[in-house]
């Protein structure tokens, strides 16, 4: 099968989780947006792999899974503390380095 | 042209992947929102495997569906936000504005895949198993996956110091 296919879809995931992060305005929704587009990202590298028989790009993938959980873990954190201070998630009205 | 085994399992998991994702998007309330994303991991991970990624198949499964969506759903229901937090939309014109930038994107790579040509390299035996990724991660990529070690610790500190009321 193609390597087209797999391709084309982790486009289409892209383009879901790049929907989600320009249009949404809960924070919530933006970072699992991020972690679509990450996946997507991740499924690139795994179609090419599979397309070059090279397992660095399983190596790399397993990197993107390390740090997108990093990134899960310090930006719910970010928004706990925002929530705190500010009692809404809404990412647009967290603009207090604007001001 | 005769359908293979591997096109009707692509199908089986593509077609339901796209709609979890679309729903992560749609969703209202942010637990169907997690709920969908789930179930978009788990079909991926399917993907995954029939590109013989066993091992990143299961590490999805593992680290995503597992551990960062239970971390989402904890964040979820300690926020405990009512509807009204979802219901605003943003502005119309920038939905409108981002949708188009999306489908641009998408367009950009379509032209960038077409290009793609080929065919698939035959793989070695174990490709994609424990043994052989776990031999490339500890030799080639050895400093890069020491270097995430200390990626996550400080992560991990960087959480608890952030989301801490008071040291």
């Amino acid at each position: 099968m193609a390597v087209q296919s797999y391709l084309w879809l982790a486009a289409i995931l892209f383009g879901i989780g790049l929907i989600g992060v320009l249009t949404k305005r809960n924070a919530l929704i933006v970072m699992m947006s991020v972690e679509l587009m990450l996946n997507a990202a991740n499924l690139t590298f795994l179609a090419f792999a599979r397309q070059s028989g090279n397992l660095g790009a399983h190596a790399i993938a397993f990197f993107v899974i390390a740090v997108a959980a990093a990134e899960a873990a310090v930006g719910l954190a970010i928004v706990i503390a925002v929530f705190r201070s500010r009692g809404d998630v809404n990412v647009d009205e967290v603009r207090a380095l604007r001001e | 042209m005769s359908v293979t085994a591997e096109q009707v399992t692509f199908w089986i998991f593509a077609v339901p992947l796209v709609i979890t994702a679309g729903g992560v998007v749609v969703a209202r309330n942010p637990v169907y929102a997690a709920m969908n994303l789930v179930a978009a991991f788990f079909l991926l991970a399917g993907i995954y495997v029939l590109l013989a990624a066993h091992l990143i198949a299961f590490m999805q499964i593992l680290v995503y569906a597992g551990a960062v969506m239970v971390l989402f759903l904890f964040v979820i229901m300690l926020l405990s936000l009512g509807t009204e937090h979802f219901e605003k939309e943003r502005h119309r014109a920038i939905q409108v504005i981002g949708a188009l930038g999306a489908v641009f994107l998408v367009a950009v790579i379509a032209s960038a895949i077409a290009d793609v040509s080929g065919p698939a390299a035959v793989l070695s035996p174990g490709f994609g198993t424990v043994k052989a990724v776990g031999k490339v991660l500890y030799t080639q990529y050895l400093l890069p996956f020491e270097v995430t070690s200390l990626l996550l610790l400080v992560a991990i500190v960087g959480a608890v110091v952030v989301a801490k009321e008071r040291i």
